[in-house]
């Protein structure tokens, strides 16, 4: 079970850049053949200053530049092992793009049990900041904790 | 691309579809590197059986990464303003994943013109994986 109280609590900001080389890992392992994640010239065609980053993967900078990548389930004492993803939302502001180096800052905004307590959703969203300060997205995501 | 065609959509009109091939262990393997998402249960099977599952399965962003990757084939990722989705069951290993998109509602917010696609990830059997929303901009 994880206690209501934990509705409010804030982690460590995680600060990730957008590398070419992660990305083109990414890409691959998605088979995604976009020319306009991959190729510089269709990038600025379609009138990004370097190439995007495809819609899920702030998802990924933010696990992978976090010190401890699970740490708001650590400090809410959730076992990694009981952990189910319920719901993901991403809302984009402005274009995120190679070369970039993002801030996300993570609050837990809903946690509600389920089911007469056999399992607990708990709600965290996230603000992307970019290197300009510019609120680039917002994250939210929905974890079902299996009691 | 036909990114043309969702100029003027309407409602009811399906403008994303696209199959992928079946999510092998070495899928997982690879997505667990390449997204920073190291959770045991998605490529060791004998934590999966400890936690009480069969064997490994997808992560769930995977899935939506898949869906992502079908929704900004049809539409540029620069119009694209939000992209929600519900986890709606695993998506076992060995799963080939359709993903579809169909418009269900055009609107308007803040003068700028915008249509709601309602989207789905179903496996061969036809079960829904996914079911989520994305706003786009016309």
């Amino acid at each position: 079970m994880v206690d209501p109280s934990a509705v409010g609590r804030s982690f460590t900001p995680v600060t990730a850049r957008v590398e070419p080389g992660r990305l083109r890992f990414f890409l691959n392992t998605l088979g995604e053949q976009n020319p306009v994640y991959r190729d510089e010239a269709a990038a600025r065609a379609a009138g990004y200053s370097a190439r995007p980053i495809p819609p899920t993967y702030l998802f990924c900078l933010e696990l992978m530049d976090a010190e401890r990548p699970f740490e708001f389930l650590t400090e809410l004492n959730i076992d990694l092992a009981r952990v189910l993803h319920g719901e993901q939302r991403f809302t984009y502001h402005a274009p995120v793009v190679v070369g970039d180096t993002l801030t996300f800052k993570s609050r837990v905004t809903g946690v509600a049990d389920k089911k007469g307590g056999a399992m607990t959703m708990v709600v965290v969203e996230t603000e992307v900041t970019n290197q300009h300060g510019a609120h680039v997205a917002d994250t939210a995501r929905t974890i079902v904790v299996r009691n | 691309m036909s990114e043309m065609a969702i100029d003027h959509p309407a409602v009811g009109e399906r403008v994303v579809y696209k199959t992928f091939p079946p999510i092998t262990r070495h899928t997982l393997a690879l997505y667990c590197g390449a997204s920073g998402d190291h959770n045991p249960i998605h490529v060791d099977i004998d934590f999966a059986r400890a936690a009480g599952f069969p064997d490994v399965f997808s992560h769930g962003m995977l899935v939506m990464a898949y869906l992502g990757q079908a929704l900004t084939d049809a539409i540029a990722p620069s119009r694209i303003r939000s992209f929600w989705t519900r986890f709606a069951a695993i998506t076992q290993l060995g799963a080939s994943l359709t993903c579809e998109g169909h418009v269900t509602e055009l609107i308007e917010y803040k003068g700028e013109k915008r249509a709601k696609l309602a989207l789905t990830t179903k496996d061969e059997a036809g079960e829904i994986k996914l079911a989520g929303e994305a706003i786009i901009a016309l």
